[in-house]
């Protein structure tokens, strides 16, 4: 085998943890990270996006449509949880994990009751591609540049649209933002909906590649932490990097030995990054700056 | 974070349950009590509810025709939620509080080793209706799943007949795999074929990228499968998205989780699964089953082998109690050991093994079509579980209440 293959490949398996971790992390960055909501729900908006995605596709729309059905139907569950129940807690940091907590085990055992232990898969387009020795599959690179996308369009979201600054505004000084005529309720429920909307895309992309039961929000929730606590508080400058140094641990542990030692560096890496950048690469990398 | 999530889910669960627990025991005087723990939330939870259901069938067929000797059959039916230390929690309750007069417990193998000790400590009975890893030598436990010499030493040379002598092997990182695993490893060597690799896979894992990537690498003639779970499930669309093309072998898809129904196809395409029960089976038994089944759970997604298992199981445990006159664990084995505890199930005719406790089955081996129909190339009648007899294991003479594995058989005399 050349030396070509073994680049690609050693990419390609960069790029499908990269997408992962980032996909994953993307609207908890915003609602955990940035806004400081510790959703414990985080895996059950992932759920109910790759739930409606299926079910839209079995009802016969095309697969990007269904996606972007998923992303929107939980961004409204999730103004619907905001209102309801986030929206009371925000200066009670600590009682948002009970509360969330609590929502994503009515959300499971309430999917198992009304939706059933499985839902029907959708099956992964597009088919796959060989290079060298090895076939990949194509719709793996649609989810990678599908995790770039994202991460350039919570950036300009954040950066340079009105609403951006109004949110940064408001989440680091809200009674300022305020006075300033700034209506931080509606500013906090966007937010918070485009956090749970992220989820939601999360969950439609990876819909056609796994089983769909109301547990499978569980296995995206601990990659979700853990790259947004070692990518601290700023979405891009955090999720970005963090899912990068991840994904060149993991992937390079999974190949080396196998998924047990990818997921030992992954945690490993973790705990290392926790303990000598406590505020995250974003904190290190923003410090820098100034 | 995910434990914690579990933990609370529980709770929620037990409410649940113990509604359920309360409005069963309006049940007539003095009934034979059955404990069922099983998994109805949770990770195994799609291959493990229609087990509950094939005991609720059986025991309402057994109480409309007049109970066990003349008593009702009780379910006393908990939510394990797949979590072990449930199991442990459960059983205790079930043994100490409720007093039952056995247990039909467990699906994964780490909740069966979990809960045994405690079977064993209050000195109970309990009913293991799950193809297994094998080796269970305990005079507490009588096992009506298939066990790997009725599963892999059929399958596994037929998939290197057709396919050819190279085996890679891919199972979840826990006791049953790890200990299936050994057996392939044994029966390939046995047979002069060679293992091109093994990977085995922690339980949740759903991103299977790398681990198809290896497999592409060892180039082997065609891959066991031992992944359990619905996460690990994941693998075939996935191996199927990048084009592995491999035959696969296995001893607990399809007839488990029914990911044949599950997953849009081709994504098993070339699956071949030894089983001993699945809905598909075309035999006038098997569709007077099903359709009682499904007369009685009308969504029942699809009838598999564990539910056919614990079907069966209730019926032969009215067997033994009426021909021991007594739920007495010592009075049931005696009658055991007289070796003709039978019954026509399902599947065909089966018998318990006096020796090991395990049981005889009719082995079909499922073959998964391009379009997900399943066809039956070979099946084999009447296969025995020998190898805990032949290694040593004899529960009519000694009770050593151990696991015993290829590696790790039970001691000489």
């Amino acid at each position: 085998m050349d030396i070509a293959t073994h680049v690609f490949s050693a990419l390609y398996q960069f790029g499908d943890a990269f997408a992962f971790l980032v996909l994953s992390a993307c609207g908890l960055a915003v609602i955990f990270g940035m806004m400081g909501v510790i959703n414990l729900a985080h895996g059950e908006f992932i759920m109910c996006g790759a739930y409606v995605t299926a079910a839209t596709v079995h009802a016969g729309l095309p697969l990007p449509l269904g996606i972007l059905a998923g992303t929107v139907v939980s961004a409204l569950v999730g103004v619907l949880v905001e209102l309801a129940v986030i929206r009371h807690l925000y200066d009670r940091p600590l009682d948002t994990i009970v509360a969330t907590w609590g929502l994503s085990l009515i959300a499971t055992q309430g999917t198992l009751i009304m939706v059933g232990s499985t839902m029907a898969g959708v099956g992964t387009p597009f088919g796959s591609f060989q290079v060298g020795d090895y076939s990949y599959s194509i719709y793996r690179i649609v989810l990678f540049c599908a995790a770039l996308g994202v991460l350039a369009a919570l950036y300009a979201l954040f950066n340079w649209t009105r609403f951006g600054v109004l949110a940064r505004a408001t989440i680091q000084v809200p009674h300022m933002a305020a006075a300033l005529g700034v209506d931080t309720r509606l500013i906090y429920s966007l937010t918070f909906a485009c956090g749970a909307g992220l989820a939601g895309l999360a969950g439609g992309l990876y819909a056609p590649t796994m089983t769909l039961v109301p547990t499978m929000g569980a296995t995206f929730i601990m990659e979700a932490f853990v790259t947004v606590v070692i990518g601290g508080a700023d979405v891009f400058l955090g999720t970005a990097p963090a899912g990068g140094l991840l994904a060149i641990v993991k992937s390079g542990m999974t190949s080396w030995q196998g998924q047990l030692f990818g997921q030992i560096g992954l945690l490993v890496a973790v705990i290392i990054v926790v303990r000598v950048l406590p505020k995250g690469i974003s904190g290190f990398v923003l410090r820098e700056r100034t | 974070m995910s434990k914690s999530v579990l933990r609370g889910l529980r709770a929620a669960a037990l409410t649940g349950t113990l509604v359920l627990a309360s409005s069963l025991a309006l049940a007539a005087e003095n009934p034979i009590k059955m404990g069922v723990l099983e998994d109805q939330s949770g990770d195994f939870a799609a291959a493990t509810i229609g087990k509950v259901h094939a005991i609720q069938l059986a025991a309402d067929e057994i109480n409309k025709a007049g109970g066990i000797m003349g008593r009702p059959l009780e379910l006393v039916p908990y939510d394990t939620q797949s979590d072990n230390t449930r199991y442990q929690e459960f059983m205790r309750r079930v043994l100490q509080r409720d007093k039952v007069d056995v247990v039909f417990a467990g699906f994964s193998s780490a909740s069966r080793e979990a809960y045994r000790p405690i079977v064993d400590q209050f000195n109970g009975f309990a009913f293991y209706n799950n193809q297994y890893e094998g080796g269970v030598c305990d005079g507490h436990m009588i096992v009506t799943g298939a066990v790997p010499e009725q599963q892999f030493s059929t399958l596994i040379p037929y998939m290197m007949e057709k396919y050819g002598k190279n085996v890679y092997t891919l199972a979840a990182d826990y006791n049953f795999g790890q200990i299936s695993a050994e057996w392939v490893r044994k029966i390939v060597k046995e047979n002069g074929g060679k293992m091109a690799g093994e990977e085995f896979i922690p339980l949740g894992v759903s991103q299977f990228s790398q681990s198809i990537q290896n497999i592409q690498k060892a180039k082997p003639d065609f891959v066991v499968t031992l992944l359990v779970g619905t996460a690990q499930a994941s693998y075939y669309e996935q191996a199927a998205s990048a084009n592995v093309n491999l035959p696969m072998a296995s001893s607990v898809n399809v007839g488990q989780g029914y990911e044949h129904k599950r997953f849009k196809p081709p994504s098993l395409k070339d699956m071949y699964v030894t089983t001993n029960y699945i809905e598909e089976i075309d035999s006038p038994k098997s569709k007077e089953f099903y359709a009682k089944f499904k007369a009685k759970f009308p969504s029942e997604p699809y009838v598999n082998q564990e539910a056919e298992n614990s079907y069966l199981a209730v019926y032969l445990y009215k067997q033994m109690v009426e021909r021991a006159k007594s739920t007495k664990r010592e009075d049931i084995r005696k009658v055991i050991a007289m070796g003709d505890v039978c019954m026509d199930a399902p599947e065909g005719k089966v018998c318990i093994d006096p020796k090991s406790q395990h049981m005889s089955h009719t082995i079909y081996l499922a073959k998964v079509g391009a379009d997900h129909s399943i066809s039956f190339p070979k099946t084999w009648e009447d296969i025995k579980p020998y190898w805990l007899g032949e290694a040593g294991c004899d529960l009519t003479k000694k009770d050593p209440m151990a696991q015993y594995t290829p590696s790790n058989p039970p001691p000489k005399p």
